[in-house]
């Protein structure tokens, strides 16, 4: 009791720049010739986080788990079907476009295919002026000088700045969403697997400039990935997801080194190891992620978890404090 | 604010001079250039255009003024192309006719584009309720036959002239660019860069004018350009049955109704024959250019 008593005392004292309370994204199917609805994708189901300023969150899970669509819930490119989210304590999450657009200076997202998240018709100087012509008055020679030194900044050479999307290389092109990203000095960035896309060689590279330009800027992430190994070089806690839930989410060193859930054990042991000697037994889950359309009954991973039992079947595991700032959501770990 | 332009830039960098891109837009152009078909299209067209435009000069003919005397006048040297059945000058109502055709067939496609790009950004844009209520307006066009349509407004209107020829053509027939407009605009809505756009804040109007249209501009102007083809064969088919411009006004179509009659289809094929292949040139060059364009930019769907 204590420890919970401790948490909620830090959470007074802490400064969230970002919380997100119970959301819940379902996209209807419909079907049958009027378009009922016949049905939901749960794409993401009762996710509350809360992201310290400074921090880098990481989520990870599987493709369909729904970190992308938290990640769109959060920044409203998405609108939740339920819940409540907290930019700097005012409440966003029921703001219309035109409430929004003020506080969209202060929130960017880089996405992760690099070749889609660039408008293919405008060029690099249009694409990252664009942000300072539609949300500043800046004149057009400072919005200029602003889109070279950003350039310059994200390692790209001012004098490509009339080339066009096309002309560059998936990692230049990954720079000119961050520049784009940066050009309104926002606090918080939400980074949709921005390497994923990338080329192993090139995937560091990013994510250091991505790891400096947070320490310059004072950037908030929130880093989407889907391989813990991306996500262990650049956030300070991260959240592991599965079907659109939050099934573990500490500081990244209990992460690492002392993973709780049985999801997180499995996606760790498939982590490939630069030490041969290491003995490690690979955890092999079986079959699919089921649909989010017609999730299991209980906690969503015990079709999968070599440690179910019967509990995990009837009841649905909330998210429970292990030690400090740990939390897992599993039956085998409240008692 | 952090990032200071002034301590960024430094001295050693070139701010002028930065090297040009080629955007695709250029690039499909530069495609279309190579195409010999599709630019000797081009080269024909805007002759016949400088044609009907410098009428006045190319003959002192009026082709709407009528001679008794010149009554089906095979050609002469003064009446190149013969008269017609009211002794009109064929070669004048030739050239003129030109004027007519091509300005009902240009302003109708822009009067359709106007209406397919507003309704069809909309739709595409926005989706629900509005989609479904355009999407169901266009069935409703779409399932009433085009001539027949024309032909009941023509009879209820009784007189009619290029700008209620133009509307008819162009209320008739602006479902099918619509929903052109509509399925690309649901392509790119799916796109990162448009939800990109959403997270910076961008405006609806910007993010339809920057980012919808620009990118689908090949295939807007594809099928702008094999509409008026269209709807130049509309224009005739209309003036043909005599719903079109009514006479005196010359049009290649009411020209080709002259072609009615088999004495005149018999005895003076001069006067029918060259509206007939000036119909048919511009129709097949227009069809040219609009398949280099949509060569030129979906360079994947031209090797069948």
């Amino acid at each position: 009791m204590s420890l919970l008593e401790k948490e909620l005392e830090k959470k007074v004292e802490q400064d969230y720049i970002l919380e997100a309370k119970n959301i819940k994204k379902y996209f209807p199917i419909k079907g049958g010739v009027f378009k009922r609805e016949v049905g939901q994708v749960k794409a993401v189901d009762d996710v509350s986080l809360s992201i310290l300023r400074g921090e880098t969150l990481g989520v990870v899970g599987e493709s369909g788990s729904g970190k992308s669509t938290l990640g769109r819930v959060i920044l409203r490119l998405l609108d939740p079907t339920e819940g409540q989210i907290f930019f700097e304590n005012e409440e966003i999450s029921k703001m219309s476009n035109r409430q929004l657009r003020p506080y969209r200076r202060d929130m960017q997202i880089v996405f992760q295919d690099p070749f889609a998240s660039l408008n293919p018709k405008m060029n690099v100087q249009e694409l990252i002026e664009e942000p300072l012509l539609v949300q500043t008055d800046m004149s057009k020679s400072a919005r200029k000088e602003k889109a070279i030194s950003l350039l310059e900044k994200v390692g790209l050479r001012p004098d490509s700045r009339l080339k066009y999307p096309h002309e560059f290389s998936g990692g230049q092109r990954q720079r000119i969403s961050i520049a784009r990203a940066l050009a309104l000095n926002p606090k918080f960035v939400i980074c949709d697997e921005p390497v994923s896309a990338l080329d192993v060689s090139i995937q560091a590279q990013v994510l250091n400039l991505m790891a400096d330009l947070q320490d310059e800027f004072n950037l908030t992430y929130l880093f989407i990935a889907h391989d813990l190994s991306v996500v262990k070089h650049i956030s300070d806690r991260v959240a592991v997801m599965y079907l659109g839930r939050i099934a573990e989410i500490a500081p990244k060193k209990n992460i690492y080194e002392t993973p709780l859930h049985p999801y997180t054990e499995a996606l760790l042991s498939a982590v490939p190891s630069t030490d041969i000697t290491a003995k490690r037994e690979k955890i092999i889950l079986k079959g699919d992620l089921p649909s989010p359309s017609n999730p299991p009954s209980g906690c969503a991973f015990r079709t999968r978890c070599p440690k179910a039992h019967e509990r995990c079947s009837l009841e649905r595991p909330e998210l429970i404090n292990v030690s400090e700032g740990h939390f897992v959501a599993c039956h085998l770990y409240d008692n | 604010m952090e990032l200071n332009p002034q301590t960024n830039t430094g001295p050693g960098i070139d701010i002028k001079n930065a090297e040009k891109g080629m955007s695709p837009t250029k690039i499909a152009m530069k495609r279309f250039m190579k195409n010999k078909l599709a630019v000797a299209s081009v080269f024909i067209l805007l002759l016949i255009v400088v044609v009907v435009i410098l009428a006045p000069f190319l003959t002192e003919h009026n082709p709407t003024k009528t001679n008794l005397t010149l009554i089906e006048r095979p050609p002469s040297e003064d009446h190149l192309l013969g008269n017609d059945s009211s002794g009109r000058d064929n070669f004048a109502r030739l050239i003129y006719g030109g004027r007519i055709s091509l300005i009902v067939g240009f302003s109708a496609m822009v009067f359709t584009l106007v209406i397919g790009v507003v309704l069809g950004s909309i739709s595409g844009y926005y989706g629900g309720k509005i989609d479904s209520i355009i999407m169901r307006a266009c069935d409703l066009v779409l399932m009433l036959p085009f001539l027949v349509l024309c032909l009941t407004i023509v009879a209820i209107l009784e007189e009619v002239n290029v700008t209620i020829l133009v509307s008819i053509i162009a209320l008739t027939s602006w479902p099918s660019l619509t929903r052109i407009i509509r399925g690309t605009f649901l392509t790119l809505r799916e796109q990162e860069f448009i939800l990109g756009a959403k997270a910076i804040g961008v405006s609806d109007l910007r993010i339809i004018f920057k980012h919808f249209i620009p990118n689908a501009i090949g295939p807007i102007l594809v099928n702008a350009t094999l509409m008026m083809a269209t709807y130049i064969i509309a224009e005739s088919a209309l003036s043909f049955i005599g719903f079109g411009i009514p006479q005196p006004t010359p049009t290649w179509g009411n020209m080709l109704s002259e072609a009615q009659s088999l004495r005149i289809l018999r005895n003076s094929p001069e006067a029918w024959i060259p509206p007939g292949l000036a119909i048919l040139i511009t129709v097949l060059c227009i069809n040219f250019v609009g398949d280099g364009l949509r060569d030129a930019f979906d360079p994947k769907s031209n090797r069948r």
